[in-house]
């Protein structure tokens, strides 16, 4: 699974404004869970920033904690966005994991 | 009183000789009456045929579903191929594409019902590979793609004349008040089915085995029907079976009957 991007993103364009969805898998591991079998703590891993750019100008950057749930879900609403403008979503987690993805709004 | 028992008389002559046909058009009959306004075809939705506002916002949630990733994950452990160069397609018909409304069905040579898991794992062993655990997130993600296939395909079991006592036990399964709270799968899923339960509302027996795997919001991933059949017990503190199990097999199979007909929705999400 190396090579598939951990991020999804959909949108939808309506006449006064639109929809971005975006989707990203991700464990968000709070660092207070159990392994099942060895009792151990499993270290906390989660996105701490997620930067969402349209047309490469920076629009909202989410700074996250552990709070946020496994395969977190999002949603952004965006009123100067045009047909064929394009939309980039990036994270980048606490052990320095990150990934980013484009998208062309259509 | 005479008339009591002799009515009490016939209808259990009635019942002893009802038959399958007659069993799914009795319940589809009551739903009807209960519900005169759902349509058939709605009972593939389960509890979101009951209420408009839960259903606006599960169409929501099925926008952008959050099973996506573990449907993807499913189709690349589908078409890995084995160590023996053959493969999960090799082992169905049809390469294993639009065929999971066909299961349980049950095999004349074994003597038993084969459901879509079980048949995974016969495929498995005999390419000389460990069975998955039934609960494992491996086999509900190669579950879920094939089911995705088979997307708004009818569900079509058949019930051959030997499978008749499967299905009599099955249907004597759902029918058993058992557990501590001394209810049976028709308690809450006949008689009291679209009422609520606190602040949930009670699916249908119709429309059980057409969304499999679903996705949970309560545990955050896909689970399977026998995961739900064993949560069921416990909630009625009965013994719980395993997945997989004769017993809920023997169930599936005859939920599937009563639900022939409806159109494949899996994986789907359910709160």
């Amino acid at each position: 699974m190396a090579n598939r991007s951990t991020i999804k993103i959909r949108s939808k364009h309506f006449p006064d404004y639109t929809l971005v969805r975006t989707l990203i898998a991700h464990t968000m591991e709070t660092g207070r869970n159990k392994n099942q079998d060895t009792k151990a703590l499993i270290p906390a891993h989660f996105i701490q920033t997620l930067t969402f750019k349209h047309n490469d100008k920076v629009v909202s950057e989410c700074h996250m904690g552990f709070g946020i749930s496994k395969n977190p879900f999002f949603s952004f609403k965006i009123k100067q966005a045009k047909l064929g403008d394009k939309i980039t979503i990036s994270w980048k987690d606490n052990l320095g994991f990150s990934d980013s993805k484009d998208h062309i709004i259509q | 009183m005479k008339f009591l028992i002799l009515s009490l008389l016939v209808l259990s002559s009635f019942t002893a000789h009802s038959t399958p046909a007659g069993d799914s058009q009795a319940l589809r009959d009551f739903y009807q009456q209960q519900f005169p306004t759902i349509e058939f075809s709605e009972y593939a939705d389960g509890v979101y045929a009951f209420d408009a506002d839960s259903k606006a916002a599960w169409l929501d949630i099925k926008q952008f579903p959050p099973y996506e990733f573990s449907l993807e994950t499913g189709k690349i452990l589908f078409n890995r191929p084995f160590s023996n160069k053959s493969q999960y397609a090799d082992c169905f018909a049809n390469k294993g594409i639009a065929i999971a409304q066909l299961y349980p069905y049950w095999d004349e040579t074994k003597q038993s019902i084969i459901t879509l898991a079980s048949a995974i794992n016969d495929c498995r062993l005999k390419n000389k590979l460990p069975a998955l655990a039934y609960e494992s997130d491996e086999i509900t993600y190669l579950m879920a793609y094939m089911a995705d296939t088979s997307r708004g395909l009818f569900i079509n079991t058949r019930l051959p004349k030997s499978a008749l006592p499967a299905y009599e036990r099955g249907k004597a399964y759902f029918y058993q008040r058992r557990g501590q709270l001394n209810f049976s799968c028709a308690s809450c899923h006949v008689d009291n089915a679209g009422k609520f339960i606190r602040s949930e509302i009670l699916s249908p027996a119709l429309g059980h085995t057409t969304h499999w795997p679903a996705y949970r919001l309560k545990t955050g991933k896909l689970g399977s029907l026998h995961t739900r059949f064993k949560v069921c017990n416990r909630l009625i503190r009965a013994k719980v079976h395993e997945a997989q199990s004769t017993e809920l097999r023997e169930l599936e199979f005859f939920l599937s009957y009563l639900s022939n007909g409806l159109p494949m929705n899996g994986p789907s999400i359910r709160k």
